[in-house]
């Protein structure tokens, strides 16, 4: 079986991000990037998956420009087998990714597709459950732990609620939190080793997608800030505090 | 037509209050809106339902199979009467993070995620970069707007309404290629961080599973829930259920406290919309005291026991 993985590049989740001052926008120049920490977590898992005999190949799909070959070669480092980037200069939206997700999935016909079940720059939150969607398949996610057998998943849901338990049958696609595992570091003697491995590019357009309906982002704004606090001395200022202001 | 349907999120039992915040967010928008409730035996929620203000009507869907709130089933049962509606909106928890994008996308519309403000009736705020910006988004208005709401933004609708309920068979049989296994609540008898009026959280400096009954004996002293880092997560102090923040729970007490967290950004997010935030932390200069009204320079291992001497 092959799974698809994929990559995000994003803002480093350590950086302080600056919104522009005329609103178009977060400021990224010069900024750190990465691979969006959820999707280093969804290529572990498919790494692992491969590891234990139960996948054969293990394929990082990432759309943007070419900067983020970067993260696609970081991929390949960690131990993909090989890349696709999706070509497209534009800030692509979950239902297009998803749309895009799908004529590859026709192509490659994997058994699991791994995704972050977030990225971490806009949040969204959407991408996994709409490719599940349409390619009318079962989604299973915010995956914290993933069991394998007979031609299905056995998925460990991190829900409000607590930890929920299905069953999917494959393929299917899997979005991951953070609690799945913990990637692996990249050694230097992979990195050298990932130049040689297959990097495909396709452009958007050549996949027969193209966007509709998308939201327009018109204003970006940074939030409201929380007014200055005191620093009290002792618990007992602390408890004189929270009762003058009738909180406990 | 112009009129916004709201999905109900439910436990079997009761309605869930991020229910009655998104008719809050729905009414915003100003057009009438129904609620459809989804699940197996499911009359009282309904009537929960339809006490909510502002409520046209509530459209009870009643099969078996949807006794388990599986996206897949639950999405085929909303686009089936999606034709009637001008907005569809669910909560931003985890149920309506795995659902709503699922009919986003069998309707062939984006979503709008997280609406923190309506600005008009296809124009939202919503923050992005866990919070770090707000951002203004316009959907198309020849399409279905289907949005989930950011429930800590939002107050939940009152409590007077009568509105009819009108049953439903379901519209399609369930999927077999997704099956329910069960449901492992970490929760105890405390207050439900989404809904609490005070939260006591305790971070990676707690050190025990143990220790964290610190933690729970001063929420319990005065009835408030109990939340965590992200790193008391993962370090196995306690369940995933109280983990707060950008990738746990967004919430809006009127009273924080933060015992031994550092306030990382991604920790700082899912507190931002609270009233009071305290802070209690040994090193003076944690990025936790920036957001704090009240921070406390000490040992949580000290005033801990000291507060709960001088509040009982
Ligand atoms: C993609 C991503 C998503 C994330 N999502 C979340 C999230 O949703 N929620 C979340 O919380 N984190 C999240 N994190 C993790 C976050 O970045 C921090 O690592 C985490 O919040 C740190 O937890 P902490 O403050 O408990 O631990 P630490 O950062 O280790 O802080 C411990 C603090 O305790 C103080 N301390 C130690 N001993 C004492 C004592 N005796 N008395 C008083 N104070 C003491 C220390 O001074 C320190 O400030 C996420 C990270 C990533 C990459
Ligand atoms: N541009 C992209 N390239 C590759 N994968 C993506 C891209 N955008 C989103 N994804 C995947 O979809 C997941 C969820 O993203 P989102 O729905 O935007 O929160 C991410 O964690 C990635 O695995």
């Amino acid at each position: 079986m092959k799974i698809l993985v994929g990559i995000k590049r994003v803002v480093d989740y350590n950086v302080r991000i600056r919104v522009r001052s005329d609103g178009s926008g977060v400021d990224t120049d010069g900024v750190k990037m990465s691979i969006n920490p959820f999707d280093e977590i969804a290529l572990e898992e498919a790494l692992r998956i491969r590891e234990a005999g139960n996948a054969e190949e293990v394929i990082v799909v990432s759309l943007g420009g070419n900067e983020c070959q970067q993260q696609l070669r970081t991929g390949l480092a960690m131990g993909a087998d090989r890349a696709i980037q999706i070509d497209t200069a534009g800030r692509l939206q979950p239902l297009t990714i998803a749309r895009a997700f799908l004529k590859l999935v026709e192509k490659e016909q994997p058994g699991l597709v791994i995704l972050g079940k977030q990225a971490i720059d806009d949040d969204n939150s959407q991408t996994g459950q709409m490719l599940a969607a349409l390619w009318d398949r079962p989604q299973a996610t915010f995956a914290s732990q993933v069991t394998l057998s007979d031609n299905q998943a056995t998925v460990v849901r991190e829900v409000d609620a607590g930890l929920e338990t299905i069953e999917v049958d494959l393929p299917a696609v899997i979005t991951v939190d953070l609690r799945l595992n913990e990637p692996r570091f990249v050694k230097l003697p992979d990195i050298m080793k990932a130049k040689r491995k297959p990097l495909d590019v396709i452009a958007l357009d050549e996949l027969g997608v193209t966007s509709e309906n998308d939201l327009q982002f018109t204003h970006h704004a940074p939030p409201p800030v929380r007014e200055k606090g005191i620093m009290v001395e002792d618990t007992a200022q602390l408890v004189a505090e929270l009762k003058n202001r009738g909180l406990v | 037509m112009s009129r916004t349907l709201v999905i109900a999120e439910h436990d079997g039992q009761n309605l869930n209050p991020s229910t009655a915040k998104c008719v809050s967010c729905a009414t915003a928008v100003g057009h009438e809106c129904d609620i459809i409730v989804m699940g197996s035996d499911i009359r009282e929620i309904a009537e929960q339902a339809a006490a909510i203000g502002g409520v046209g009507k509530v459209i009870a869907v009643n099969a078996e199979p949807l006794g388990n709130p599986l996206a897949v089933n639950f999405a085929a049962e909303v686009v089936a009467i999606a034709d009637d509606y001008s907005h569809i909106m669910g909560p931003s928890t985890t149920f309506g993070r795995d659902l709503m994008p699922q009919i986003a996308a069998r309707l062939g519309v984006n979503q709008v995620s997280d609406i923190a403000a309506v600005e008009g009736t296809h124009h939202f705020k919503r923050p992005i970069y866990a919070g770090n910006a707000i951002v203004d988004v316009t959907a198309p208005d020849a399409v279905t707007v289907v949005a989930t709401v950011r429930v800590a933004s939002w107050k939940a609708a009152g409590n007077d309404g009568t509105a009819s309920i009108e049953e439903r068979t379901a519209s399609t049989g369930p999927s077999d290629h997704t099956r329910y296994i069960g449901l492992q609540s970490g929760g105890g008898e405390r207050p439900d961080l989404q809904t609490a009026a005070r939260v006591i959280s305790g971070g990676r400096a707690l050190g025990s599973e143990e220790n964290f009954e610190l933690i729970y004996s001063l929420a319990d002293l005065i009835g408030a829930g109990a939340g965590a880092s992200r790193a008391a997560v993962d370090a196995g102090y306690v369940p995933n259920d109280m983990q707060v923040g950008q990738t746990g729970k967004i919430i809006s007490p009127d009273l924080y406290i933060a015992f031994g967290i550092s306030g990382a950004i991604q920790h700082v997010t899912g507190i931002k919309d609270a009233g009071t935030i305290v802070a209690v932390n040994k090193d003076a200069e944690a990025p936790i005291f920036e957001i704090a009204d009240i921070g406390l320079a000490a040992d949580l291992f000290t005033v801990i026991p000291e507060m709960k001497a001088l509040l009982s």
